[in-house]
């Protein structure tokens, strides 16, 4: 316990030991700020954007759009893995695709994907998804493949019918990867959606940053930015902690 | 009658080799026949169809401007790609290698990692100017983390056998990494430089997007900007293919790497 607090005290030395220096620079003029403004003007420019209501709507655009990709990925991914999973013919075909989809940068398909859709949330809803879904994917078929024979085999002894096996047997068994599975997804779509609105769209969150970009407006660019960091930080840290809660109720059992 | 069985199970395998090749072939079908239905379907306003596509992608090869457009992405990546698999594997290594240091800054770049670093591309844009700098810097830092976290994992799990061999036969910390370490870790170490690529690659095309006159992701957008779609579909075939490739071919380096015996 006590080299735990010592990692987190050294940790948090280390994350201060990179903000105050940096503050320093910019009150002293070393850092000009027309490149970088003070970490303490960002968090005031966050506070300020967020008091004013201004970014309500892009806050709004850009979360849902998340969520519909993420619930949609999860959903995609799910039965996909689940039905490849039955099929050792559809498996041999979809490994090696699997194995090398994540070499594709996916983003190159959002200009295709505009000229598709239209400029709006379809575009950045199917970019969420596709760069989401195939984790999901991967991680059901690990997650089937780690539930043991005996499991099976004692569900067929008791007789449960197919619903109650999967619900009672095969999914409290696969779920450790599985919620690995969701955990990378989220943070996909998260970085899917705001990337392809940073780079070609009229609404959300990365749309306001590139917009303050161009119109050189710094203190609202870092805000949002900072704001952004902030729910991804946030977002994965709840997933983790989670997760390790959930490994470590399995083992106490 | 066990001649008769042999048999079997020989034929049994060809015929399941046979069943893979033909799946491999229908699969490659179906996805050129999709390809062509959108082509056809939004009339190659969108996406050119499989053939034209090939068309065009010879006739671009013969141009100077392609080569020069792929010269300055591939000069960006691979400089990216070099930086982060050093100092990625160096910084692995030290963290692996020093528990506390490594404790304390995994959780921090596995928080790196998962943030949409796609919005710092104005920072990077404003510390380092317009350039081929900005593009390595932005690939760097795609790059870096995944690689820095393989080694990392792969120093941990490193049977502590191993360790105190080295310490018996009072090798020397340099040949130590050298003999024992790096051979030890290096299935992981491929893992990471497979990783480390497509994502320097990612951010160096993102960079490419988002602000520059030169490189394929400008090609691909100034492609979209001016509606010739055969040069943007040709130039995002190009770059598939590419990524795909790299990857098979270090998918089976890192396969036989942690095949191989250990010495």
């Amino acid at each position: 316990m006590t080299r735990r607090r010592a990692v987190l005290c050294v940790r948090v030395a280390v994350l201060a030991g990179l903000v105050v220096p940096l503050e320093l620079c910019c009150r002293t003029g070393i850092i000009d700020p027309l490149t970088i403004i003070a970490p303490s003007d960002m968090v005031a420019s966050m506070v300020d954007l967020l008091g004013s209501g201004e970014l309500n709507e892009s806050i709004e655009s850009t979360f849902s759009t998340i969520a519909l990709a993420f619930v949609l990925a999860i959903g995609l991914g799910t039965l996909a893995g689940a039905l490849v999973h039955r099929s050792p013919r559809l498996r041999d075909v979809s490994d090696p695709l699997l194995a090398s989809y994540y070499s594709v940068p996916t983003f190159i398909f959002y200009p295709l994907l505009v000229a598709l859709l239209g400029l709006g949330k379809p575009p950045l809803v199917v970019l969420g998804v596709l760069s989401a879904a195939p984790a999901v994917m991967i991680s059901t078929l690990s997650g089937l493949d780690g539930v043991s024979s005996v499991l099976i085999k004692m569900a067929r002894v008791h007789r449960l019918n197919p619903v109650r096996t999967l619900w009672w047997i095969v999914l409290p068994a696969a779920l450790p990867r599985l919620f690995t599975g969701f955990k990378l997804a989220l943070s996909y779509a998260l970085i899917g959606v705001i990337a392809g609105e940073f780079i070609l769209s009229g609404t959300g969150l990365g749309y306001a940053i590139s917009f303050a970009y161009q119109s050189f407006d710094n203190r609202a660019m870092y805000g949002v930015m900072l704001f952004v960091m902030l729910v991804a930080v946030t977002a994965n840290g709840i997933l983790y902690v989670w997760e390790g809660r959930l490994a470590r109720r399995r083992s106490a059992r | 009658m066990s001649d008769l069985s042999l048999e079997n199970a020989l034929a049994r395998t060809s015929s399941r080799r046979r069943i893979r090749a033909f799946d491999a072939v229908v699969l490659a079908l179906s996805m050129l026949a999709l390809w062509q239905a959108v082509g056809s379907w939004t009339k190659g306003v969108v996406v050119s169809p499989p053939l034209q596509t090939f068309v065009y992608l010879f006739g671009l090869l013969r141009t100077w401007m392609f080569w020069d457009h792929a010269a300055a992405t591939l000069q960006a990546f691979l400089l990216a790609f070099a930086l982060s698999a050093l100092i990625g594997l160096a910084l692995g290594l030290v963290f692996g290698v020093r528990r506390f240091a490594g404790e304390v800054a995994e959780p921090i770049l596995a928080g790196f990692y998962t943030i949409p670093k796609v919005t710092l591309y104005p920072v990077v844009l404003l510390v380092f100017g317009l350039g081929i700098s900005a593009k390595v810097a932005f690939g760097v830092m795609h790059g870096l983390v995944p690689m820095t976290l393989f080694t990392l994992g792969a120093m941990r799990n490193l049977p502590p056998v191993l360790i105190r061999t080295a310490r018996v036969l009072r090798l020397s910390p340099g040949r130590t990494m050298l003999w024992i370490l790096m051979p030890a870790c290096l299935p992981d170490i491929v893992n990471g430089l497979r990783i480390s690529f497509s994502l320097s690659l990612l951010g160096v095309l993102i960079g490419e997007m988002f602000s520059s006159q030169r490189g394929l992701g400008f090609l691909l957008v100034s492609g979209m900007a001016q509606h010739n779609v055969p040069l943007s579909t040709a130039v995002v075939t190009m770059i598939v293919a590419v990524a795909i490739a790299a990857n098979t071919l270090m998918l089976r380096v890192g396969g036989r790497a942690a095949r191989r015996p250990n010495p």
